[in-house]
């Protein structure tokens, strides 16, 4: 395949199947989006995020544009805001893996941090916080932004579709809900019985956070109409399924997509026999090397030692 | 009996306790059970006799929500957690 630019070379990443990590009777597939331009899915998060706001005049020439992220969004905003001259600055927790303060600087981005003890939710307020203060700057936005669900309904899942029109079921990661949203509705307006499940991290008691309970709460893009099921997953169970998706399968994944095929092998029993269950692989395993995850040694020990650590 | 997970930032109404021991078939029964004397924790789980909107229950590892909600069953010794809701992404990766 060529393109042009960089820009245009998101997206069309492999459909693999994994025939020996399928439950006996069904075919489990997982959608490699590290082989997006900066290793993620959120290359196709950024190109909307950015080019939809440029289609409705949100974003001129050489504007700045602000996001807190905790990762993969960022480095992706980075590499197209270059391209396309626009200064970036991303909010991140002040403990953010120094494999990703690397890439953003390559890319020319600025970085604010904020507390570590306030994670995400930290990063959200304090760039809340300068968007507020500066009005010369551009906040796309990605949990509030419905470009980012676009990108999946109008990219993802038409090319999942093009792959495998049998699809039964799909599971992704709950981040910020766009791909569940975007992906799932795309697929139910094609058939309304495929199901849709999200993987949920269950993350340590830090990123939760010691205020009130209110205060943290962002309301998601995710649409909870679209979803059958909501099942969350402990930072064991998903190092085992990434792992074991190494180990029998040949596939160096990130932890969440562990995470996802976790519990697309659990939902198989409530699904017809000869059913195809997607699950989404939103990075490779590469950035999170530094935090040990992938360590020799006990698996049980690494997921206690590094459960703070794990979830992208 | 059915265990709640408890989080973090509700602890201080159950005297720092991380798990509670409470009756009741369903998570509605074992809520209430879990309520009563704590008025605070009531509050801070309901509203209305709704579970509040940044309020995540679950049973076996599943939302509740796509279950049978307050409704859903619980036998022996089920994990009913009790999770708030928050941002995607974690505060280290």
């Amino acid at each position: 395949m060529r393109f042009a630019d960089i820009t245009q070379a998101v997206g069309h990443t492999p459909l693999v199947g994994l025939p020996r990590l399928s439950p006996p009777g069904y075919r489990l597939h997982v959608k490699l989006e590290g082989t997006n331009p900066t290793g993620s899915v959120k290359d196709r998060v950024a190109k909307y995020l950015i080019e939809q706001a440029e289609t409705y005049g949100l974003l001129s020439p050489g504007q700045r544009v602000l996001e807190p992220t905790s990762g993969n969004t960022g480095i992706a905003l980075a590499a197209i805001c270059r391209v396309k001259c626009y200064p970036l600055t991303c909010v991140m927790p002040e403990n953010t893996s120094e494999e990703r303060r690397q890439l953003l600087t390559m890319f020319g981005a600025d970085i604010v941090f904020s507390p570590a003890t306030e994670g995400s939710n930290g990063s959200v307020r304090v760039a809340r916080e300068m968007a507020a203060a500066d009005d010369s700057v551009y906040m796309p936005f990605q949990y509030g932004n419905a470009a980012n669900a676009l990108a999946h309904f109008e990219t993802t899942a038409p090319e999942i579709l093009a792959d495998l029109p049998q699809i039964t079921a799909f599971v992704a990661g709950l981040g910020t809900g766009g791909t569940l949203t975007g992906v799932g509705r795309r697929l139910k307006a094609w058939d309304a019985s495929i199901r849709i499940y999200a993987a949920e991290p269950e993350y340590g008691d830090l990123v939760y956070g010691l205020r009130n309970l209110d205060e943290g709460y962002i309301p998601e893009v995710l649409d909870v109409d679209v979803l059958d099921g909501r099942i969350k997953v402990n930072s064991l169970h998903a190092l085992e399924w990434t792992r074991r998706l190494a180990d029998e399968e040949g596939i160096f994944a990130g932890v969440s997509t562990g995470a996802s095929l976790a519990v697309a092998a659990r939902v198989c029993d409530r699904l017809p026999e000869g059913s195809d269950v997607v699950a989404l692989s939103p990075d490779g395993g590469w950035k999170y090397l530094s935090t040990g995850a992938y360590a020799p040694g006990d698996v049980r020990e690494i997921a206690t030692s590094i459960s703070g650590t794990l979830w992208a | 009996m059915p265990q709640v997970r408890i989080p973090t930032v509700l602890r201080r109404y159950t005297d720092g306790e991380a798990v509670v021991s409470a009756e009741g078939s369903s998570v509605g029964e074992v809520f209430t059970s879990l309520v009563e004397g704590r008025p605070e924790l009531n509050e801070q789980l309901f509203d209305d006799g709704a579970l509040r909107g940044y309020v995540n229950v679950y049973v076996r590892d599943e939302d509740i929500r796509y279950l049978d909600g307050l409704e859903t069953k619980v036998e022996g010794d089920d994990e009913i957690a009790i999770m708030p809701a928050v941002a995607g992404g974690s505060a280290h990766a």
